[in-house]
């Protein structure tokens, strides 16, 4: 299995009060809170981070795209990126990915992802969303009836852009495009895997099972509310007749190790709490404009709803337990499952059997959440690289093969050493 | 009780809903956001004493097909378009909200189809320093529509009632329908950039508006009142939000049955 090390890059000092006194961590958060010295500090810390997971082991490294959001400092994912390229030399670069609909025009997309593939010598992996309602709609203004439509015709730009030998022009829908022709290309060839960010949504799951593409089930809450989900894309995928290969699935994960199970309590307690109680402190109003959604999907939703209500009231759950009534509360976090904590040897037995159960074979790891310091970051990344991954890593390699995993240049070129300067 | 057909304009199908007699020209409305997911009082009002038709709008109950409008343009050949089907020309044109944006482009680019026009809280404009509610960000909720386009959220819950025997999903999409439809002709400002065309209106207009409209501001209606030509006679409908037909039928119904019987307007002679 694979082991991806994921940074959403979190503002680390939204107040105590954030919940109460501020409407969103999104869209519309007060821009009073934010200190850009601090924001400077944020990126080198969390750059350290990536460049330290990326070079102990993991098998890659992730970012993604967020605008107008608290808990996600990169607007611009591909910045990110090519500083990866330059400051790791092992880890594929998963970039978690661009939303297409948002790129003017999206052979922009294109043109940045084959950049990246080619300063890193083929270790991109290109992640396609469609991207939040908040990113999408409000942050950037879409019109939530067309943006399937304009993911849908940016991604056929993007894809024709890197396979198509010659200028061709693309006559689309939302798109005119007299001259096509992206320099560079991509280092792989025909182009490099392509992941999708997704929902829980049917057409996303037919779609990556057509185009061959794997599918992210990117949730915050961890692996029990992503069980349904993830059954749900393999009983889809046993309709559609496509092998259950755990590499066409990714899953995203936190987790918090500690040297014993009391200090990875004690040490993420605080981290943990600032991400569930601030960072997901979203207004709803932003959570589903009409047309986001497609029909298919709201009726899905409002059977899985009636049949998730029926399940908890014969349980007797409480309304704490469903996935949109997020637990803020260290045990109820522990309980429910968003954050797997505890010694070496616990993270990777649950962690094994996460996988085993979801059929996942990208794992995604949130090692940085909320405000946790760098100090701890690095601390969680190097007992996971030095004491659960090896424990994992073998997982599901003599049964199955990744067909989507990069296949970078077997000689790349390096940077090389600054030159010291002359009288400093 | 009002007779349902189906018309087809440009190869999608179009429910029709009309009732009432009268020997004058044909009331056509389009309704306002939502939809008519069924007949409404306000229509019995206005049929009392002629023939009113309406033509459900691309993406509103009774015309699932929108998808395939995608720049205003296609939506304004599609408005006229099924004026032209109803084959009844001129027509008194009646637009609320949705509706009220489509009658007031059809008045402008095709106007000959028009007789008299009546707008009731039209969409079409935007100011910055007084903005329009966002519709399309609502916290989600069974009331969170019904609070904002009704004075009593109860009148909206009424309209949108399950029939008997209908399947509460296929209500509860047909609503979120409609509800993109408005989205895909209007987001996010709902400004059609109709301003630049109301100087082809050269019909007697009249501009409703409900007092407690909680979407559109007053100021609005004055937009569209000072870009329009012709002879324009406004009204303020007490207790009533933005959809003042369904808050207020009967006082709706009342100012425009008045101003379609008024002789003293007529087309070009203000």
């Amino acid at each position: 299995m694979k082991n991806l090390w994921f940074h959403l890059m979190p503002y680390k000092d939204l107040p105590d009060d954030f919940r109460d006194e501020h409407p969103s961590v999104w869209v519309d958060i007060d821009a009073g809170l934010l200190d850009a010295k601090r924001v400077h500090e944020h990126y080198n810390e969390y750059l350290d981070e990536l460049e330290y997971a990326g070079e102990s082991g993991f098998d890659g490294v992730c970012c993604n795209e967020h605008h107008q959001n608290g808990y996600g400092l990169m607007p611009s994912p591909n910045l990110i990126a090519s500083t990866l390229t330059r400051r790791t030399t092992k880890p594929a670069i998963c970039v978690m990915g661009n939303s297409l609909a948002l790129y003017n025009p999206p052979t922009r997309v294109a043109e940045e992802f084959a950049m990246l593939d080619c300063m890193s010598g083929g270790r991109l992996i290109a992640g396609f969303p469609v991207g939040t309602p908040m990113d999408t709609i409000f942050a950037y203004g879409q019109n939530p009836s067309k943006l399937r439509d304009r993911y849908y015709e940016a991604h056929d730009i993007v894809m024709k852009a890197w396979s198509e030998p010659d200028t061709f022009s693309f006559n689309g829908r939302f798109n005119q495009l007299r001259y096509v022709n992206v320099w560079p290309r991509p280092v792989q060839q025909p182009h490099p895997p392509v992941w999708i960010p997704g929902g829980g949504s049917v057409e996303t799951w037919r779609w990556c099972a057509e185009m061959d593409y794997v599918y992210s089930y990117l949730s915050y809450f961890g692996y029990k509310a992503g069980a349904a989900t993830m059954q749900g894309f393999w009983d889809e995928m046993d309709r559609l007749g496509k092998d259950r290969n755990p590499y066409r699935a990714g899953f995203l994960q936190f987790v918090a190790v500690g040297e014993t199970e009391q200090e990875a309590l004690e040490l993420y307690r605080e981290p943990a709490e600032y991400f569930y109680g601030r960072c997901l402190h979203v207004n709803p109003k932003w959570a589903s404009p009409a047309g986001y959604q497609s029909e298919a999907t709201i009726r899905g939703k409002v059977q899985s709803q009636v049949a998730l209500a029926a399940q908890a009231s014969r349980a007797g759950a409480g309304p704490k337990a469903g996935p949109m009534g997020a637990a803020r509360e260290w045990k109820d976090i522990l309980d429910l499952g968003y954050v797997i904590a505890g010694d070496p040897d616990q993270v990777a037995e649950r962690i094994r059997e996460v996988c085993i159960n979801l059929n996942v074979g990208h794992l995604m790891l949130l090692c940085q959440f909320g405000n946790m310091s760098t100090e701890l970051a690095k601390y969680n990344t190097r007992l996971y690289a030095e004491k659960v991954l090896p424990q994992i890593t073998d997982l599901f390699d003599d049964e199955w093969e990744d067909r989507w995993w990069p296949k970078p240049l077997i000689e790349r070129a390096v940077p090389r050493d600054l030159p010291v300067a002359a009288g400093g | 009780m009002a007779h349902e057909r189906t018309l087809t304009v440009g190869g999608h199908p179009v429910r029709v809903l009309e009732d009432g007699q009268g020997v004058g020209v044909p009331a056509v409305f389009f309704a306002g956001i939502g939809g008519l997911p069924r007949w409404i009082p306000f229509l019995d009002h206005l049929a009392a004493s002629r023939r009113v038709i309406a033509p459900s709008l691309p993406g509103f109950p009774g015309a699932a097909d929108f998808r395939h409008l995608d720049s205003l343009l296609d939506w304004i050949v599609h408005a006229v378009e099924t004026i032209e089907a109803l084959d009844e020309h001129p027509v008194d044109l009646l637009g609320s909200s949705v509706g009220g944006a489509l009658a007031a482009e059809v008045a402008a680019l095709a106007g000959s189809l028009v007789n008299r026009l009546v707008l009731i809280a039209p969409f079409g404009v935007y100011d910055e320093a007084d903005p329009a509610a966002d519709i399309w960000a609502q916290v989600p909720g069974p009331d969170a529509i019904p609070n904002l386009v009704c004075s009593d959220p109860e009148n909206w819950k009424t309209a949108w009632q399950l029939p008997e025997g209908a399947e509460a999903i296929d209500f509860q999409v047909m609503h979120s329908r409609a509800m993109e439809a408005a989205a895909r002709l209007l987001f996010p400002f709902g400004d059609t950039g109709v301003v630049s065309r109301l100087h082809r209106v050269t019909h007697p207009t009249l501009l409703l508006r409900g007092d407690e409209d909680r979407v559109l501001p007053a100021s609005y209606n004055d937009r569209f009142r000072a870009a329009l030509p012709g002879e324009v006679r406004t009204a303020t409908i007490e207790a009533a939000g933005h959809l003042a037909e369904l808050d207020a039928p009967e006082a709706t119904a009342r100012e425009i049955n008045a101003f379609l019987a008024d002789q003293e307007f007529s087309r070009g002679e203000a």
